[in-house]
């Protein structure tokens, strides 16, 4: 079992849900999360006054999957997020050594 | 402010005390929507305390000024215009009933109650000078000190008009300054005021280096809006009456928030490339403050004017605190003493003598005269309010301490200071940035026990 942990921007957000859902996804969690890479920030301004903002918002999707599966999930999540620029995010994935689904005690790839 | 008195007794005029009995809960508005202007423009970890600034002064003001804040105001002068007899209306009890209207249109003890209220809004626009870093006790003690050694006096000399056997202040008898609204006792007073009080507790941990974002645009829009509803009670209430005076004043009111928006986005849009929602907010204000002392003064074109030159004024002037140093949190002296100079300088320049204060200015043929009289009331009161204001800050910081900790301050004044956090925008209360005590559970502390300042 895999962990694939995905950092995105927001609006690509419903893209790469649907994405994952073509390719048998049925779960995941996510998170609104603040971070920057190559981006970088971007300035605002109040009242004449530039602020650099370092921080730019993403989401952070993390899915447990099948060995077998992390492949295709890791392609419809880069199909899905990429527009081409700089900040469109990454996608890792760690081995992951058991899993337990609480409601029925079920392990591992049962419980995926 | 128009004569209180005419030569001959007049009775009450209903019309009249009607119009001044609404605009007086419009003034009472304004501290809503000045909480809301300036709590929108903090950061989320102290809203509660900006706002409690606000609130904290109007009840703490209105409570003086009955006691002896008016009477200190409005009462008989005690000498060479400087400061009125401070037993003659102490309490207001003295103005129950209505033998002691004398020849007013309108009940005195009405008046006193409108005068009370712009003393409740100048009080709490100081704040906005130290946001984030003040002690709620110091503050309120400062406000009260503040209302009885700086605005009573001030408002004696701008406001109170001799007429019978009552003497009133120096600068609007004696010198014949123009200030309808409070140019000066407001605006110059509370910006002066604000900038003492930001150098004598310093800047905020981080200024100039942090990005200080407001946490929440929408709310200083909507209190941007609500201050300009309860400007009209403001102005047009200061007309003392339900007439044509009034209705001018209402109608310069109206445009030169308009035309103070439209300059604060000209100046953006031309220096910063983009028109935003905070230059719009604070273009209205600005506009809004020039014209409070120069409302009866203008004719509608004049407005015009007025309002654009402060607000494009005013959008420089925010950024004169980055090249001098000094932590003016929410710019009450870029908008409110500046644009309080701008209206009230401006009266000598743009006065037009068809309006309700008659007089003219340098533009229409009236000379430097009153140009004069204006730079001289507008500059007593900057001094004045800039150095009494700036001493009791320093006595206050002194005696009790002004700031609260730098480690309280970078975490939060509202919780520690309050105890409360202004905003739950999560489902569980432990996931709460600032949250204390156990997930979900409510622990009731006996009464008398001591509870510890939350730690966040």
């Amino acid at each position: 079992m895999k962990l694939v942990t995905a950092v995105i921007k927001p609006h690509k957000w419903e893209d790469t849900r649907a994405a994952l859902e073509t390719v048998g996804v049925t779960g995941m969690t996510v998170s609104e999360v603040s971070g920057y890479g190559r981006q970088k920030g971007h300035t605002e301004v109040y009242r004449g006054a530039e602020y650099d903002i370092a921080l730019v918002p993403k989401i952070r999707i993390e899915i447990v999957v099948n060995d077998e599966d992390t492949d295709a999930v890791v392609n419809a999540v880069v199909g899905s997020a990429s527009t081409g620029r700089i900040g469109d995010g990454k996608v890792w994935v760690v081995p992951v050594e058991s899993v337990v689904r609480v409601r029925t005690g079920d392990r591992d790839d049962a419980a995926i | 402010m128009t004569a209180l008195t005419a030569a001959a007794p007049a009775a009450l005029d209903t019309g009249d005390t009607a119009w001044l009995l609404a605009a007086s809960a419009l003034v009472l508005l304004m501290a809503p929507g000045l909480a809301l202007f300036y709590g929108g423009m903090v950061r989320s970890k102290s809203v509660l305390n900006m706002m409690m600034m606000t609130f904290g002064s109007l009840a703490v003001i209105t409570v003086l000024w009955v006691l002896v804040g008016y009477s200190l105001a409005f009462g008989d002068d005690v000498g060479w215009g400087l400061l009125g007899d401070p037993g003659q209306y102490a309490g207001l009890g003295q103005l129950m009933s209505s033998d002691s209207n004398g020849a007013s249109t309108v009940p005195l003890i009405l008046f006193a109650a409108f005068q009370g209220l712009f003393c409740v809004i100048t009080g709490a626009l100081v704040s906005g000078a130290i946001a984030d870093r003040a002690r709620f006790g110091a503050w309120l003690v400062f406000v009260s000190v503040w209302t009885l050694l700086v605005y009573a006096p001030v408002a004696h000399w701008v406001f109170d008009r001799s007429s019978g056997d009552h003497t009133g202040g120096w600068l609007i008898n004696r010198i014949g300054l123009v200030d309808f609204a409070g140019g000066t006792a407001v605006e110059i007073c509370s910006g002066a005021s604000a900038l003492a009080l930001a150098i004598v507790l310093g800047h905020r941990v981080g200024f100039g280096k942090d990005p200080m974002r407001p946490h929440n645009l929408t709310l200083v829009m909507l209190g941007a809006g609500l201050l300009w509803f309860g400007w009209f009670g403001f102005n047009a209430g200061s007309a003392l009456g339900a007439d044509q005076a009034a209705a001018v004043v209402f109608t310069t009111t109206l445009v030169a928030g308009a035309a103070g928006t439209l300059g604060w986005l000209v100046v953006e849009r031309l220096r910063d490339g983009h028109a935003t929602s905070l230059g719009a907010a604070s273009g209205m204000v600005a506009g809004l403050v020039a014209i409070t002392p120069s409302c009866g003064s203008l004719s509608p074109f004049g407005a015009i004017v007025m309002g654009a030159a402060a607000g494009a004024v005013c959008a420089g002037a925010v950024g004169l605190k980055y090249r001098f140093g000094y932590d003016d949190s929410l710019d009450v002296v870029g908008v409110h003493l500046v644009g309080g100079l701008v209206g009230t300088f401006g009266i000598g320049l743009l006065a037009t003598a068809a309006a309700p204060t008659g007089v003219d200015g340098l533009l229409h043929g009236g000379g430097v005269d009153q140009l004069g009289r204006q730079l001289l009331g507008g500059g007593v009161v900057l001094v004045y309010a800039f150095v009494v204001s700036g001493m009791i800050g320093l006595v206050v910081d002194r005696l009790m301490g002004f700031r609260i900790d730098e480690e309280h301050e970078v975490s939060g004044i509202d919780l520690v200071v309050h105890a409360e956090t202004a905003y739950d925008l999560h489902a569980t209360a432990g996931a709460r940035s600032a949250g204390h005590g156990i997930l979900g559970a409510i622990t009731q502390q006996q009464s008398t026990q001591q509870r510890e300042e939350p730690r966040p």
